[in-house]
């Protein structure tokens, strides 16, 4: 249990490291998970060893999402006076997003074969 | 006082959750339910956010973490990213690349502010990791994380039956488009038909938050 917390929280920190070391303009979160992926590839870290621990922070994420969600209510009255824009451009880049994406790759597959 | 929030979003996320496993209607994802519900409650107790936060700031804190053991999952379906890289690779530039510009120009056209813009400019990508791409370029967090749970809405509601319309069939193609405009709804969504799609939109899901994450911060300097 606490193996597994100190490598996720370990790479986290790492992460956060390598963000500020080189001042990129990346979470430092995503740089955790890219390190975290290539030391499970590269054998450095083992699965077994980070397994439990990260699959019940996947599993139960959704709810970590209401807290900064709810930080809409102080911008409130700016989403208000663009909501219109704000859900057409919504609706529109979903709808061209999913059907060209699977357009080109069925293509692309298409040409494969 | 301070467990006032953190008690407030367990209770309203488990009778949501309670709600949404009952009726399974897209329309009540617990998520957005608890978001809008605590948001109506502190505007109508005259609650500041503040407040609210000092203990739930502890929930978002562990979105850290948990982006971090996204690792796990990637790591795991490694073998369908070998089989399938090529697509994966240049579907992810296409889609995620075209999910930001068609949100970030449409808003534009229609004449929204430049915050606005930043902050819609990352909702294809998973929650966990929009809201920390969102803070970067100077968007709104708080706004992006509706948006993304607004567009997963959509994925999940009606992907799978816009994929039908188009009428293609391939596994793979369904998987990336599901995965790169919806993510993890979308994915939820299209894993209950076909489990190859839904393990290719997972990772799909996974990557194209990277992707964007890396390219997003460049990329706004030359849309703005």
């Amino acid at each position: 249990m606490y193996k597994g917390l100190a490598i996720i929280f370990g790479f986290l920190f790492l992460g956060e490291i390598v963000v500020r070391g080189l001042n990129l303009p990346i979470p430092g979160n995503v740089v955790g998970m890219v390190l975290l992926t290539l030391a499970l590839i590269f054998n450095v870290v083992k699965i077994e060893d980070v397994e439990k621990e990260a699959e019940l922070f996947v599993k139960n994420m959704s709810i970590m999402f209401i807290p900064p969600g709810v930080g809409i209510v102080l911008y409130w009255g700016l989403i208000k006076s663009q909501a219109i824009s704000i859900f057409v451009a919504l609706v529109v880049s979903f709808l061209a997003t999913i059907t060209l994406t699977a357009k080109f790759v069925e293509i692309l597959r298409r040409g494969e074969k | 006082m301070t467990s006032f929030g953190i008690f407030l979003t367990f209770f309203l996320f488990y009778i949501f959750s309670k709600l949404y496993q009952k009726k399974r209607a897209f329309y009540l994802n617990p998520v957005l339910l608890s978001i809008l519900s605590i948001a109506v409650i502190l505007k109508a107790f005259n609650i500041q956010y503040q407040t609210y936060m000092e203990s739930a700031r502890i929930l978002s804190f562990l979105l850290g973490p948990a982006v971090v053991s996204l690792a796990i999952p990637l790591y795991k379906q490694r073998d369908i990213i070998k089989s399938y890289a090529r697509e994966i690779g240049v579907g992810i530039v296409f889609g995620g690349t075209l999910a930001i510009l068609s949100a970030f120009y449409v808003a534009k056209i229609l004449g929204a502010e430049e915050v606005i813009l930043l902050s819609i400019a990352p909702k294809s990508i998973t929650t966990a990791i929009a809201i920390g791409v969102s803070e970067k370029i100077g968007g709104i967090p708080a706004l992006t994380a509706v948006l993304v749970i607004l567009t997963g809405i959509m994925g999940n509601a009606v992907g799978v039956e816009v994929l039908n319309l188009i009428r293609v069939r391939d596994r793979v193609a369904r998987g990336l488009a599901m995965g790169i405009s919806s993510h993890g709804l979308g994915t939820a969504r299209i894993i209950l038909d076909d489990e190859l799609a839904g393990a290719v939109s997972g990772l799909a899901m996974a990557l194209n938050g990277v992707f964007t994450s890396l390219i997003l911060p460049y990329l706004i300097n030359v849309l703005k």
